[in-house]
């Protein structure tokens, strides 16, 4: 029965992926990506991955759909080339040589799970891929904290000269309606509370930093689109600030990991539980703030408003 | 065959999808989709290896599956990035914007 279920599922991802990749006009290929991401979160909920299902459908669906449909706007229909034949026959070698290499996995398969379940205690942590983000691969993290912060760099360096340190261009050209700022109302309280709960559970359970900043940049979304609150100047100290708290705090508590426990983003021993914590909550902010702002787009208000 | 193997196999197509987007797209939207869809394949086979990977009481390898995450992180930096410069570049074709004119004629 259940091999039914992935079976079907598979066909639908097949189906989406096609679907993508084949619309015609570029709002149906991003509204079929953004189903596609939806089933690809529904697979990784099959493969015993709900950190990832999570992320996926959070950052890989949804607020990457934010920022496609707004490009999509902006950008002009390409004219659609016929099938390439050449192209397909390459795609067809491609998946066919992954397959093949699917098909000769070892067996038993080789596994870094008996490591992990080792070290894990020592962390005081009870989900595992939060210990491997946040301890045994945390420098992977801190730099794609980095990768977050230089994305958004590059979006603000596309603003033109006189607009820059200015506000992001709002979300739609006209007031918000009274329905959409209801929503924002209601919702966002409740939003806000789903991520900070994702955050405090992701130490022993599914969740985490960037579930949680996903959800809350959601939820800045929300607000801007219901006209609650205005995008903020990209020049202001205090904005700057929130954006730097996570790499910043992370770069700090690994320097003093050399002090404490003798290695470069080392933890005190001791203390790795409420120092974990800690660089979650700083990154989770940063990571919020970044999302939204990238969402945004580059700087566009003139300076005097 | 196992679901596992399933999914394994749906990466690897999707993967092929992907590249038939980046290959046959007319434009760069197109081509950022087909980015996108590729990456998502190969996140798919990296979720079945996990899943293969399952022992010590976890029910898929923690390590691969910490590394997709951060996968899907830094593709939607990428693509992020990508489609300003898409939006930036259309703007520079479609003309400079009025405010913008006097610092291009004096040039």
């Amino acid at each position: 029965m259940s091999l039914l279920f992935d079976a079907a599922l598979c066909l639908l991802l097949v189906a989406g992926a096609l679907g993508v990749v084949t619309a015609r006009g570029a709002r149906r290929a991003v509204l079929a990506f953004i189903g596609y991401g939806l089933l690809l979160g529904l697979a990784w909920v099959r493969l015993d991955g709900l950190d990832v299902a999570l992320t996926e459908i959070a950052i890989g669906s949804g607020i990457s759909g934010v920022v496609l449909l707004r490009a999509v706007r902006a950008v002009p229909e390409a004219p659609r080339p016929g099938t390439r034949p050449l192209a397909a026959l390459l795609s067809v070698g491609v998946a066919a040589a992954l397959s093949v290499m699917v098909l000769a996995l070892p067996e038993p398969a080789p596994t870094r799970a008996h490591d992990v379940a080792a070290a894990l205690p020592a962390t005081d942590l009870g989900n595992p891929v939060t210990g491997v983000l946040l301890v045994f691969r945390a420098l992977d993290t801190l730099l794609e904290k980095v990768v977050l912060l230089l994305a958004l760099v590059g979006v603000w360096a596309l603003s033109r000269d006189p607009s820059w340190s200015g506000r992001p261009a709002p979300l739609s050209s006209e007031p918000a309606s009274a329905p959409s700022a209801f929503l924002a109302r209601v919702l966002a309280p409740v939003g806000l509370l789903v991520g900070l709960y994702l955050l405090w559970v992701g130490a022993d359970a599914p969740g985490g930093a960037f579930q949680s900043g996903a959800v809350l940049a959601a939820m800045g979304l929300l607000l801007l689109m219901g006209g609650q609150i205005r995008p903020p100047r990209t020049s202001s100290p205090r904005l700057r600030l929130l954006l730097l708290a996570g790499p910043l705090g992370f770069l700090a508590v690994g320097f003093s990991g050399w002090a404490t426990a003798g290695v470069f983003l080392g933890y005190p021993p001791g203390w790795e539980k409420p120092v974990i914590i800690a660089v979650e909550v700083a990154i989770t902010i940063s990571i919020a703030v970044t999302l939204c702002l990238i969402v945004l787009g580059p700087p566009s208000a003139e300076e005097g408003t | 065959m196992t679901g596992v193997t399933l999914f394994g196999l749906a990466g690897a197509i999707l993967a092929g999808c992907g590249v038939y987007g980046l290959l046959s797209a007319g434009g760069g939207l197109g081509r950022i989709l087909g980015f996108n869809v590729l990456g998502g394949g190969v996140f798919l086979i990296f979720g079945a290896v996990a899943r293969r990977g399952a022992a010590a009481g976890f029910h898929a390898d923690p390590v691969p599956q910490a590394l997709v995450i951060t996968g899907i992180v830094v593709a939607f930096c990428a693509t992020a990035l990508a489609l300003a410069l898409l939006v930036r570049l259309r703007e520079v074709e479609a003309g400079p914007a009025p405010d913008d004119g006097k610092r291009e004629t004096e040039r």
